[in-house]
């Protein structure tokens, strides 16, 4: 057949046949990208195991919805949007991509089932992708480059700003739209002229624009433009796969694998190593992440999958009060490292030998920072974990004594006492005597059985504010005609926070002391009004004996439905009410709406979304040893959470959890809103309308 | 460096509520924990911060108590001594500040220690010891010391704190008796996994035997100090304990200080 012009596979250029550069770019290309993969998987491979090929379904179904639907994108709007359209681009352009390095030795090539109709669709939609991508990424270099979004600032800390990579690489996705747009426009405008059978170029998509700016040129011209804009598409295509592994951009090739490896479970903590069992922990001989390969290899692809858009330090409630912590840097600071140890340059350069992280990359403050309250997880649009990682190098320090003075005694007390006050454990069960005569407490022992065991924990039993939570849970167990009691001096700290902050041996202790009183008390199910001690049961003991915890928004919700609990009209109908997700509650233990429906069937109560809520919840300063934790930091998390409150319109902020509700407390102080606004948990409320 | 730490277990003053007994001859002992005391553990820190910048030497941590102390020598160990010695015999029971001292001397004679640390005080002493053990040792001594460097084999620059916040410096010779005061150091922490680490480490019980003490210097029958009572002081004039929750408890606080012109 006749064709307007000689495509790259028959041309020549200074003699040679440049079907050799068609030959070579792909070949060197593919050599060089295999060279830098194999060194990328060089410390994954030294890194400790991971077990991450359980819950497929589930891992299926993450992949389809985070990464292919992109479902966590849109949580940040014209980011995620301009993501999303060069995301499915690039995904439609793929194919057309590999057809054309094959075209530059068989210019007849297709792609095996895009001969007939199905080719054609393809090619309307590959056009549009190509002007889609381009527009995008037009938009997206005037948001980086123009505009610049705080959430990309990088701090003097953490060396330099990464805008110039970010634009680059827009700019080279650009060059190969443009390329691949001119290569197909100008061999069409060839045709035309020449009055061959052209191919059709979907209307206004970027190949049908440049066909018609191209129809001026001679035929001389379009067949230049036609070979350089194939070979600038080949090289860059090239240059492009083995530039992604350089940098934040990695993230096109891994990303796949990451969502596909993300966690799958909530609220729970990776075991200290995968494969070894609680009772052989005392045959390690090191704990937690001291150095670098300490990391587990799906810790180490998530360093390699940040695609630094700063969402996780955008959420972070460290981040916002200034304290050392941004969580974007745990990822970005990791991944300079493994760069650094594992060079690609010059070829055959020796790994470097691992430093220990705290003191070189990391501080121990940055680490101590973190609340674990989930919200950096949460936003992620890769899967990245950071929870895990925080307490591996916790553990890590736990093992090297780096502990600060502030939390060395609660940890000692949990020890000695089981309470992180040193409190005596007779006095556990203090708070219960003022209800003595209205509804007496149950404490479940060898003589007193019962069919719910109320879990208090230890700031419900001992603090003071805080054991008004606990009377108004038992008081509203007794009003719904539940059989219960509590273990008294039996129950220790759940040691939620325990497990969180590193003192893992400490944990299993305590954990192993309460799960043995639970099941000598043979209750059959476990209510409790703290949902640091709901997770810690549910998610870290571990023990399929164990009942299943519920937390008391649940158990009122159903009390309500059953109507065993009724409730009078709200007290004051002129307040207004705004509930505030626990992260414990919410986003580790996914229950958002119990509690709220609690409060929406106070008839006459007046409630109000706060802007963030939900998964988006702020959190409130944290709990368990975080309370005792003397943080740098320019404010209080409680007291922005406060002023989230207000200005959200609400006068009272319910919580569902003591540390919460301690935490919100004091900020109200803090924030001089004494008489403007107030925090009570749910359960007071609740009992105060009980009828 | 060869360096002694004294280390006495105490009842942990953060985690019990010490109560007198009512026939005034100890406190309540029923349901105290008991922890290292906490100036020692400052001590040990010390002695483990100088001989790894020095790069040689050992610490060895020592108490005198019964077999129960075994419990807070592994704890310093776990934090990083090298060799713990526990001093227990019933005869030892009741000794006074100067027994005490006399039983130490007796061990410490029998090695050879460049430098001697103890506890500023213990939570449960009298912070008499140090001071007697270097004078039996007839070494030189520095109490309260809350700043310690290593000049050489043979001098230390010690620090300790006087009125109004301010720092005296001294040089001193080795081998001495130094008393540590807190906040010369961060110890570091000691989880159950270390604690468990040290388990199987043989420590060395020596009795009033194997140390060749005369009888007639220690134990209770020949204390020249002699506890004669304990008892919660009558309240004094102007005193007054403020009763009820904490809330109520702090209400009443500010009244009485806006009332006495404290707070305005």
């Amino acid at each position: 057949m006749e064709s307007a012009l000689i495509p790259p596979a028959k041309a020549f250029f200074l003699g040679i046949p440049t079907a050799v550069f068609s030959l070579l770019i792909p070949i060197i290309g593919v050599a060089v990208f295999t060279y830098i993969i194999a060194l990328r998987l060089a410390p994954l491979i030294k890194a400790a195991p991971d077990n991450r090929f359980n819950h497929i379904p589930q891992r299926v179904y993450n992949l389809l919805k985070i990464w292919l639907i992109q479902y966590r994108q849109p949580r940040y709007m014209l980011a995620g949007v301009l993501h999303i359209m060069i995301f499915f681009g690039f995904l439609t352009l793929s194919i057309r991509s590999i057809s054309l390095v094959v075209i530059g030795l068989a210019p007849d090539f297709v792609v095996p089932g895009f001969g007939g109709i199905i080719g054609d669709i393809y090619n309307i939609l590959k056009d549009y992708a190509a002007t889609m991508v381009l527009t995008a990424c037009i938009l997206a270099a005037y948001r980086r480059g123009i505009l610049k979004p705080a959430r990309y600032a990088v701090p003097a800390k953490y060396g330099h700003d990464h805008t110039a990579e970010a634009v680059f690489v827009l700019g080279l996705i650009s060059t190969l739209m443009i390329s691949e747009s001119l290569f197909e426009s100008s061999f069409v405008a060839a045709e035309l002229q020449k009055g061959l059978h052209a191919d059709f170029l979907a209307p206004l998509a970027l190949p049908w624009i440049f066909k018609v700016l191209l129809s001026y040129l001679s035929v001389d011209s379009l067949q230049t433009i036609h070979l350089i804009s194939y070979y600038v598409h080949d090289l860059t295509f090239f240059f492009f796969l083995c530039f992604l592994p350089l940098g934040k951009h990695f993230h096109v090739i891994t990303s796949v694998f990451n969502v596909f490896f993300m966690r799958t479970q909530q609220g729970n903590i990776k075991p200290v190593r995968h494969g070894v069992a609680d009772d052989k922990l005392d045959d390690l001989d090191s704990f937690g992440v001291k150095k670098l390969e300490d990391f587990t290899w799906k810790h180490l692809l998530d360093f390699y999958t940040c695609a630094d858009c700063g969402r996780c330090s955008d959420q972070c409630p460290a981040n916002a009060v200034g304290r050392p912590l941004s969580p974007r840097f745990i990822s970005i600071k990791a991944r300079d490292l493994i760069f650094k140890n594992y060079p690609i340059y010059p070829y055959g350069a020796k790994f470097l030998k691992s430093e220990p992280l705290i003191g070189d990359i990391y501080e121990e403050d940055e680490i101590w920072s973190c609340t674990t309250c989930g919200a950096c997880e949460q936003e992620c649009p890769l899967g990245i974990e950071y929870i895990d990682k925080i307490v591996d190098l916790r553990r890590g320090m736990v093992d090297e004594g780096m502990v600060p003075q502030s939390l060395q005694k609660p940890m000692r007390a949990l020890e000695k006492r089981g309470n992180p006050w040193g409190k005596m454990e007779k006095k556990r069960s203090d708070w219960t005597k003022e209800l003595a005569d209205e509804c007496p407490v149950k404490i479940l022992d060898k003589k007193e059985s019962a069919e719910i065991l109320y879990f208090v924990d230890s700031i419900s039993s001992y603090d003071d504010r805080m054991q008004d939570i606990a009377r108004s849970t038992a008081k509203i167990l007794s009003s719904a005609g539940a059989d219960f009691g509590i273990l008294g001096k039996a129950e220790k700290d759940s040691g939620n926070e325990i497990r969180r902050f590193g003192e893992e041996m400490l944990f299993q202790d305590i954990k192993d002391q309460n799960i043995e009183a639970i099941l000598s008390s043979g209750v059959k199910k476990i209510v409790t009004a703290d949902p640091h001690a709901l997770n810690a049961l549910n998610n870290d003991y571990n023990n399929k004996l164990l009942p299943k915890v519920e937390h008391i928004s649940q158990f009122i919700l159903k009390s309500i439905k059953s109507n065993t609990i009724n409730l009078k009209t709200v007290n004051d109908e002129s307040r207004i009410y705004t509930y505030h997700d626990p992260c414990y509650l919410g986003r580790h233990n996914g229950i958002y709406d119990d509690p709220r429906e609690v409060l929406d069937a106070i008839p006459g109560l007046t409630r109000i979304e706060m802007l963030k809520s939900k998964d988006r919840s702020f959190c409130c300063g944290g709990g368990g040893l975080m309370l005792f934790y003397e943080p740098e930091e320019d404010q209080r998390m409680g007291v922005l959470r406060v002023e989230m409150a207000k200005e959200a319109g609400a006068n009272v902020i319910i919580t569902a959890c003591p540390f919460c509700l301690v935490n919100i407390e004091d900020a109200i102080k803090v924030a001089g809103l004494e008489g403007e606004m107030e925090a009570l948990d749910l359960v007071e409320l609740v009992q105060q309308h009980l009828i | 460096m060869e360096i002694l730490v004294c280390v006495k277990r105490v009842p942990d003053t953060a985690e019990n509520e010490i109560e007198v007994k009512s026939d005034g001859t100890d406190i309540e002992r029923d349901d105290l924990v008991y922890s290292v005391n906490e100036w020692d553990n400052y001590a040990v820190e010390e002695a483990i911060q100088i001989r790894d910048n020095v790069g040689s030497g050992s610490v060895t941590v020592i108490s005198v108590g019964d077999e129960e102390s075994e419990e807070i020598l592994r704890r310093e160990m776990a934090m990083g001594a090298d060799n713990g010695i526990l001093l227990s015999d019933d005869a030892f029971e009741g000794s006074d500040g100067k027994g005490l001292a006399t039983i130490l001397k007796a061990e410490i004679e029998k090695g050879k220690y460049d430098l001697i640390l103890t506890g500023a005080q213990a939570d449960d002493g009298a912070a008499q010891v140090g001071g007697m053990l270097a004078a039996m040792l007839d070494i030189p001594y520095a109490s309260l010391v809350n700043y310690l460097e290593v000049i050489d084999d043979k001098k230390l620059k010690v620090g300790r704190e006087i009125e109004g916040g301010n720092q005296e410096m001294n040089e001193i010779d080795l081998p001495c008796v130094l008393s540590i005061q807190t906040g010369i150091n961060e110890p570091r922490y000691v989880g159950i996994r270390g604690i468990r680490k040290v388990a199987s480490v043989e420590i060395p019980v020596h009795a009033a035997s194997d140390l060749g003490i005369a009888a007639d210097a220690i134990g209770q029958a020949n204390a020249k100090v002699k506890r004669v009572d304990y008892f919660v002081p009558d309240l004094g004039e102007g005193a007054e304990m403020l009763e009820g929750d904490t809330e109520e408890i702090v209400n009443k606080l500010i009244e009485l200080l806006k009332a006495k012109g404290g707070l305005k």
